[in-house]
């Protein structure tokens, strides 16, 4: 497999392995923030009934948050460590089109969620269009 | 709405930043309190703005509808950031990248036909008890 400038010289094996930290990382920052979320309840509903004040408590005071924003500020840093060995052309479309299948079956297995037909369908869909467009 | 929100915040705000930080000079590590002063830049302001409704957007989302909903759906934002570039900025956008429009568009009108939203056991039980307890009081007022 051919791998652009500077990945050529990082090799194959450690390339794969940078994209994979960032698409993990991201993926467990994601399931996590959503646990989080799902565990807080409809903010909408917690605005109307206690104010912008009480749907920032309600969010600041729930450790799942910290750990999900833990995990996606440790996938943006593995995003950088990956851009200064591999091209952007490559860990860009890489990593954000991976991310959306991964992101679907941790959806799956950790939150319980129905990803039927139609979503993996859009799950693949759009993680082709990501690569094209950003390729 | 919210999903727009999301959609359209952090390309707009990734952009401004992008924007922002190109048009100032080279910031040495040397100079730390130069990156502060950059924050205070119009274009770099509205880019932290922009980004911080983008995360109350999401969060927001996400505390109604499913990850697997949300992460496809806004997705939405690549394309109207290429569309930008080439009706705004006169980008020309290649056969790959019209293709790539083409299938996000059709991912998201996918999973936006469906249901945002898993229904959870716990979510029914309450309506299946509110339920009972209805049909228990039209026998009991069929009784009186």
């Amino acid at each position: 497999m051919t791998i652009p400038f500077p990945a050529a010289q990082t090799g194959f094996w450690a390339a794969t392995g940078m994209i994979a930290a960032v698409v993990l990382c991201s993926t467990a920052g994601e399931v996590l923030t959503a646990a989080a979320m799902k565990s807080v309840g409809d903010l909408d509903e917690i605005r109307a009934r206690s104010g912008l004040k009480g749907a920032i408590r309600a969010v600041l005071t729930c450790p799942l948050f910290f750990a999900g924003v833990s995990f996606l500020a440790l996938a943006f840093f593995s995003l950088l460590f990956a851009l200064n060995h591999l091209n952007l052309s490559l860990v860009a479309p890489a990593s954000a089109s991976l991310t959306l299948v991964t992101n679907a079956i941790a959806g799956k297995i950790f939150l319980k969620e129905n990803v039927d037909r139609r979503r993996w369908t859009a799950a693949v869909l759009v993680c082709i269009g990501v690569y094209l467009l950003a390729h | 709405m919210i999903l727009l929100l999301v959609a359209v915040c952090a390309p707009l705000g990734d952009s401004c930043l992008s924007r922002g930080m190109t048009r100032l000079p080279v910031i040495s590590l040397a100079h730390p309190a130069t990156l502060i002063a950059a924050v205070f830049t119009p274009f770099v302001a509205l880019g932290i703005v922009l980004l911080i409704g983008f995360f109350a957007s999401y969060l927001t989302a996400l505390s109604w509808a499913d990850l697997t909903y949300v992460l496809p759906a806004t997705a939405f934002g690549n394309v109207i950031v290429a569309l930008l570039a080439h009706f705004w900025l006169h980008e020309p956008i290649s056969l790959e990248r019209w293709a790539g429009i083409v299938l996000i568009t059709l991912g998201v009108g996918f999973v936006a036909q469906g249901p945002s939203l898993t229904e959870r056991p716990a979510a029914q039980a309450p309506a299946l008890a509110e339920a009972t307890e209805a049909a228990v009081e039209i026998k009991q007022e069929q009784a009186l």
